[in-house]
């Protein structure tokens, strides 16, 4: 590898960085402002014009914070708990394709850190690597209150892990690859996922709710029953992290659900406008039409956590491994028939 | 036994049907209210900018009435601070000196009259008990302040300014 690869390479990376930080930031400031609408209210409106400088106030807020670390607390594993949970909502970003090969002159330059040819397994792994994070800082609290936040995440993510990886083979089945890079060029033209797989999607997306920590799925942090769950204990920017991963994890997740099942960077038309603009100008529009997907479903996620309450602990047992596990096996089932039949 | 009203219901509880127990047509409906919010126009009033408009009798800070040639009415009786629920008034009455006959009505008035803003309830029964007409409750909100301290309001903010001002 020459050293300009790499230089590009590196610059890719602190870009994608930058972005997800950036929008997890301003995801805050949109699950306010767009919570606000929903309530008929205003929102946050005084910092800046719109508010759109409060991400700024609420971070230095957060720095300027007395940090206290519980008297019986494990030093160590309290600072390792929210740490671990930020480092890996952010590794998940390095094998999502963000667009199609960008040429500057004779040089192709890839818009996707890697594409590891296990890319899905890869996602998988970080994302249950995620709940240590939770676990770790829950229990090294000292504090019921978190471990019971921590030990509902962490059976929770293990319950709809299982039906989110079901609901992935029958994808598998139909692309063919585990590629996320690959899938993401399958889908050119019309061929999104979704359209073949539109259960999968279904179960994937009511997992990745559950994997987020979202609501209706947000009982590791229930206020009525556990007073903040797993982050009762944290203060200062220990709890910005925690709160700050939450919300990357749902852009990493979005940007997963729209490479996997709506297209990726793929809209139609695509060839012709690509053709009529050049090979820089061309792909970058694609991944704004990503980005665009990502954020729309960054929007879904706020607008279902301001419509619908929280699962009581059973019925959110019940619908992940007396529902979601056999739907997601069915869906296996009849994909695999249909492939058959129409082999 | 017979109802004797008539208005008796026999409730049972009824089994959930199977689009009920799927949930998802219920979250759809659910998403589609919140949606209809969503392009609702607030409903917030802005307050310090804006302010929503008050009805003819509300009661807001009070203010120290003077007569029509500028002088204070009150003449430190004290029948506000006893009709007060809340005992929020407080006053020291003195004796009206020769050549102040501009500045107060009767010969005996408040040198220091004060209301604690945090201890009133804006009942308004000041206003009924006084015999001179000297109190109304015909003012603003009262402002916010950090000290406790800065909400016992004396005569310099309740006083109403001279009719030549």
């Amino acid at each position: 590898m020459e050293l300009a690869d790499i230089a590009i390479k590196f610059g890719l990376i602190i870009i994608i960085f930058a972005i997800s930080l950036v929008v997890a930031m301003y995801s805050t400031y949109a699950e306010r402002k767009i919570a606000a609408f929903f309530q008929d209210r205003v929102g946050p409106n005084r910092a800046g014009p719109w508010g759109i400088l409060q991400p700024m106030a609420d971070g230095a807020k957060m720095f300027m914070k007395e940090e206290i670390i519980p008297t019986n607390a494990t030093p160590f594993l309290f600072i390792v708990g929210p740490s671990l949970a930020i480092l890996t909502a952010c590794i998940g970003s390095a094998v999502i394709p963000w667009g199609q090969n960008l040429v500057i002159g004779d040089k192709v330059i890839p818009l996707q850190v890697t594409d590891i040819n296990v890319g899905i397994l890869y996602i998988f792994g970080v994302v249950s690597l995620g709940v240590y994070g939770v676990m770790i800082g829950g229990w090294a609290s000292n504090n019921k209150y978190s471990l019971l936040g921590a030990i509902r995440a962490a059976s929770q993510n293990i319950s709809y892990e299982i039906s989110m990886g079901l609901s992935i083979i029958a994808l598998l089945m139909v692309t063919g690859t585990l590629s996320l890079g690959e899938i993401a060029q399958q889908q050119h033209g019309w061929h999104w996922n979704v359209l073949y797989q539109p259960v999968g999607f279904l179960l994937f997306m009511i997992c990745a709710f559950a994997e987020t920590n979202r609501t209706p799925f947000d009982l590791p942090e229930c206020e009525t029953e556990l007073v903040g769950g797993y982050h009762t204990e944290y203060s200062s920017m220990k709890l910005g992290f925690y709160l700050f991963a939450e919300y990357i994890n749902m852009f990493i997740s979005s940007a997963v659900m729209a490479t996997l099942y709506w297209g990726g960077y793929n809209y139609p038309g695509m060839d012709w406008v690509t053709a009529h603009v050049g090979p820089v100008i061309g792909p970058l529009i694609g991944t704004g039409v990503f980005f665009a997907k990502i954020f729309a479903f960054i929007f879904f996620f706020m607008w279902v956590r301001w419509t619908i309450p929280r699962f009581r602990y059973d019925q959110l047992m019940d619908l992940g491994w007396k529902i979601l596990i056999p739907l997601a096996i069915a869906n296996i089932v009849i994909t695999g028939i249909v492939i058959t039949f129409l082999n | 036994m017979e109802s004797l009203s008539n208005k008796k219901k026999q409730l049972t509880v009824k089994p959930l049907n199977f689009w009920e127990r799927a949930y998802l047509p219920a979250i759809v409906s659910g998403l589609g209210i919140t949606m209809k919010h969503f392009f609702k126009k607030p409903v917030t009033i802005q307050y310090p900018e804006q302010k929503r408009e008050f009805s003819e009798n509300y009661r807001g800070m009070h203010s120290l009435k003077r007569d029509e040639n500028g002088a204070e009415r009150c003449t430190a009786c004290g029948l506000c601070a006893l009709s007060c629920p809340a005992e929020a008034i407080t006053m020291q009455a003195a004796e009206r000196q020769k050549g102040e006959e501009n500045l107060y009505r009767e010969e005996k008035y408040a040198a220091v009259y004060e209301i604690n803003m945090l201890r009133c309830i804006f009942c308004g029964l000041c206003e009924e008990a006084c015999p001179k007409e000297a109190i109304y409750l015909d003012g603003d909100i009262v402002p916010s302040d950090y000290l406790r301290k800065d909400f016992i309001y004396g005569k310099d903010k309740l006083v109403e300014a001279p009719l030549n001002q």
